[in-house]
């Protein structure tokens, strides 16, 4: 006999039963254990027929191919730029990834990146021992100049993209700031130092209350109320800067 | 030897004393518990997955788990203790982290290393297992890929009489000798992966106070879990 | 000089938002965290404190030990601070001895409150040339960000004011099992306001990001008379007299304010 122990959108702990008997299957977050399934990590759990998973709360950025993340330059070496996103893990820039320039051979590399600078990359690839290869050569990835980076919670990204960009270009709308949000949770704003706070506020409130209903409503009257402008509905952006195109989360 | 038939709290003799639990207090690390059973307190700050310093420790098949135990100058009964890491704090590291090892998948991180902090601002007895019951929910708290919590919980003797979560006053009692077990379990399997003793005693007692400390923990597990979900659907129904 | 203005995260850019008197988390220049002290957080300790400043948590224990005194003080007690900044409170922090940071930290602490006065030292004898009181106090910050001094200092007089002594068995051996009903006497209440300089900019109540970018920081004790009683420069970037008057004024100030909380 089969049986459901959780609510849709509950919140889950490692070791919990979330279902009794065959009928139900393991998927991401969870496992089997004799006739049970169980949760491997906190998260909320999702029902997807007689699938259950949870999508995480917690945890840092775990790096995939062809995600796109801000990262910063921490050390110089002969073959390219090694980097790091916030994660357990670092990367490797390779010098034909680093620019569309021609460099020549024995150049200071520093010349095109320096230790410090930070990029909008691309994972181009990631080992079984995870090492990671960055690309920065390409549409939409960059080299930042100015303003400041944040660090969010990597599980809320999709939230604070929304879909189709919609909430992050309510942001740019409402405080004129630049903004551009790393898959791996850090976030690059450039703009007036009380607007930037602002973004800051604002993504600590979505990150908050993530998985609410009616949150992009309630974004909106607040960045109203905080700014005095009335934000307008506008199509989808063409993409300026590459952006998640699902405001759910995928795996 | 004199009996002890009524415990020196009042309380029975299955009875952990009060429990305080909560996930995510401190707000700079990756995942942080606060763990307070009668008069010993336990904070847990998780920092990881991260790369592993140094260097050499690193193991491209697996994660590192690394346990920290340490109880702050005034935490201890008596006089002030020097600071900084003593033998028996780290054994007590050692220990804890076998305790909770087994639970996580540490495959699923490769050349990492996820460091936990155990602090006590004060001590009543069964500090290792606070600390352990703290660190779970830290390593939860991080979205630690984890199988089940780890409750943990000192049983034991009290002259013949078996008891859970000693107090200190339990562990040093009048006139009577007390055996001290501290454990640590896995709710979903009912392995131990935490069992140390101090004190004489038959095999038949261990068994007996050992089944006690297992449903003890269930109900500890249940307050670990309680603790979690508290902070993330507090959030949630905003 | 750091030769990052243009890169993200930059100092200039920390500067910019200073000059705007914005900072990131909206404070002004001279505006300091609010502040909450929850007291007997530690009941093994003689006397406890735990102090909260924005996202900075600290804990601090005050623990009386009987010892001898030194030589040229025969008659009196003394004082010994200790910071710890250990890697529960952050990240960065690595597992080990005291860094020469937290022994700044800590020996700030304790003059601020030495040279005060703060403490009356010959209360604390108990056989002249013999046996006097030691008064340990640990600072523990347990979230760090930033301005462990300030707030470590303001928690240690906290933590001091609430400290009961034990009793003194027939050897003069504590025993800490029983305490008597009195209190550490604190005669002054010492403030430090370290003042923070980044470029041309002055503020207070650093988070751990502005300190990480400081040119320049003065630490300036304040008694209630608003006499100074210790200063201390750290960083590696200099002050003119006049930035330094400027800073003894907004201490001055901002000490008035900080002392309603102890």
């Amino acid at each position: 006999m089969s049986e459901l122990l959780i609510k849709e959108k509950e919140v889950v702990v490692p070791g919990q039963i979330l279902a009794t008997g065959m009928e139900y299957l393991p998927s991401h977050g969870t496992y089997r254990k004799d006739d049970n399934i169980l949760a491997n990590r906190i998260g909320v759990a999702v029902l997807d027929g007689k699938v259950i998973r949870t999508i995480p709360l917690g945890g840092r950025y775990y790096p995939k191919r062809n995600d796109i993340i801000i990262g910063k330059v921490s050390d110089i070496l002969s073959m390219g730029w090694r980097v790091e996103f916030n994660s357990a893990y670092n990367g490797l820039i390779p010098i034909k990834d680093g620019t569309f320039e021609f460099i020549p051979r024995g150049s200071d590399l520093a010349r095109y990146y320096d230790v410090g600078d930070y990029f909008v990359g691309k994972i181009t690839n990631v080992s079984g021992q995870m090492l990671i290869d960055v690309s920065v050569k390409g549409p939409g990835l960059y080299k930042l100049r100015n303003g400041r980076i944040v660090e969010a919670n990597t599980n809320k990204v999709p939230r604070i993209i929304g879909k189709k960009g919609s909430m992050v270009s309510m942001l740019k709308q409402a405080t004129d700031c630049k903004i551009t949000v790393g898959q791996n949770g850090l976030i690059w704003i450039s703009g007036e130092p009380a607007m930037e706070n602002l973004v800051v506020k604002t993504i600590r409130k979505i990150e908050k209350e993530s998985h609410t209903s009616g949150l992009t409503d309630r974004v909106k009257k607040f960045l109203e109320k905080e700014t005095g402008k009335t934000i307008e509905e506008r199509a989808p952006e063409q993409f300026e800067e590459p952006t998640s195109e699902d405001g759910e989360q995928n795996e | 030897m004199s009996k002890y038939t009524k415990r020196y709290d009042g309380r029975a003799m299955d009875e952990t004393r009060p429990i305080e639990a909560k996930a995510g207090v401190l707000k700079n690390a990756d995942g942080s518990g606060y763990f307070k059973i009668g008069n010993t307190i336990a904070y847990a700050a998780v920092h990881g997955p991260r790369e592993v310093f140094p260097r050499f420790l690193s193991n491209p098949k697996k994660g590192l788990l690394r346990i920290n135990y340490n109880m702050m100058a005034f935490s201890g009964p008596g006089e002030r203790n020097r600071p900084g890491p003593n033998r028996r704090a780290k054994e007590i590291g050692l220990v804890s982290t076998k305790a909770i090892e087994t639970v996580v998948d540490l495959e699923k991180y490769p050349n990492s290393a996820i460091d936990v902090y155990i602090e006590l601002p004060q001590t009543d007895a069964g500090s290792r297992c606070a600390g352990i019951c703290a660190a779970s929910i830290a390593l939860a708290d991080a979205g630690i890929i984890m199988k089940d919590l780890i409750p943990a919980v000192a049983v034991g003797l009290v002259g013949d009489t078996a008891v859970v979560d000693l107090s200190y006053k339990e562990e040093q009692p009048e006139g009577m000798e007390a055996v001290d077990i501290p454990m640590a379990i896995v709710p979903s399997t009912g392995e131990l992966t935490l069992l140390q003793m101090d004190g004489i005693t038959s095999k038949e007692k261990i068994v007996e106070v050992l089944e006690m400390a297992k449903k003890a923990c269930v109900k500890i597990a249940e307050i670990q879990r309680k603790a979690l979900q508290e902070k993330y659907q507090g959030e949630h129904n905003e | 000089m750091n030769n990052d203005s243009g890169k993200p995260n930059s100092k200039e850019h920390l500067r910019k938002a200073l000059a705007a008197d914005v900072r990131f988390d909206d404070r002004k220049k001279t505006d300091f965290r609010d502040v909450k002290i929850e007291f007997d957080v530690s009941n093994t300790a003689d006397g406890s404190a735990k102090i909260t400043c924005g996202n900075t948590e600290i804990l601090v224990g005050v623990s009386l030990t009987v010892g001898r005194p030194f030589p040229d003080r025969a008659d009196e007690g003394a004082l010994m601070v200790s910071c710890e900044l250990l890697p529960v409170a952050h990240r960065k922090i690595e597992s080990g001895p005291p860094s020469i940071n937290a022994i700044e930290i800590s020996r700030v602490i304790d003059r601020s409150i030495r040279e005060s006065g703060a403490i009356d030292v010959k209360a604390l004898c108990i056989v002249p040339g013999e046996k006097v009181w030691i008064v340990n106090v640990d600072v523990i910050p347990i979230n760090h960000d930033g301005n462990i001094i300030d707030i470590g200092a303001l928690g240690a007089i906290a933590a001091i004011q609430k400290t009961l002594f034990p009793t003194l068995d027939e050897d003069n051996v504590a025993n800490y099992k029983e305490k008597t009903g009195k209190v550490v006497e604190v005669l002054h209440k010492p403030v430090p306001v370290t003042v923070c300089k980044i470029g041309d900019q002055l503020f207070i109540d650093p988070s751990r990001l502005e300190e990480e970018q400081l040119d320049a920081r003065l630490t300036i004790t304040v008694m209630e008379d608003d006499s100074i009683c210790s200063l201390q420069k750290g960083e590696s970037s200099g002050l003119t007299i006049d930035e330094v008057a400027v800073a003894l004024d907004l201490a001055v100030k901002t000490a008035k304010d900080l002392r309603k909380n102890i």
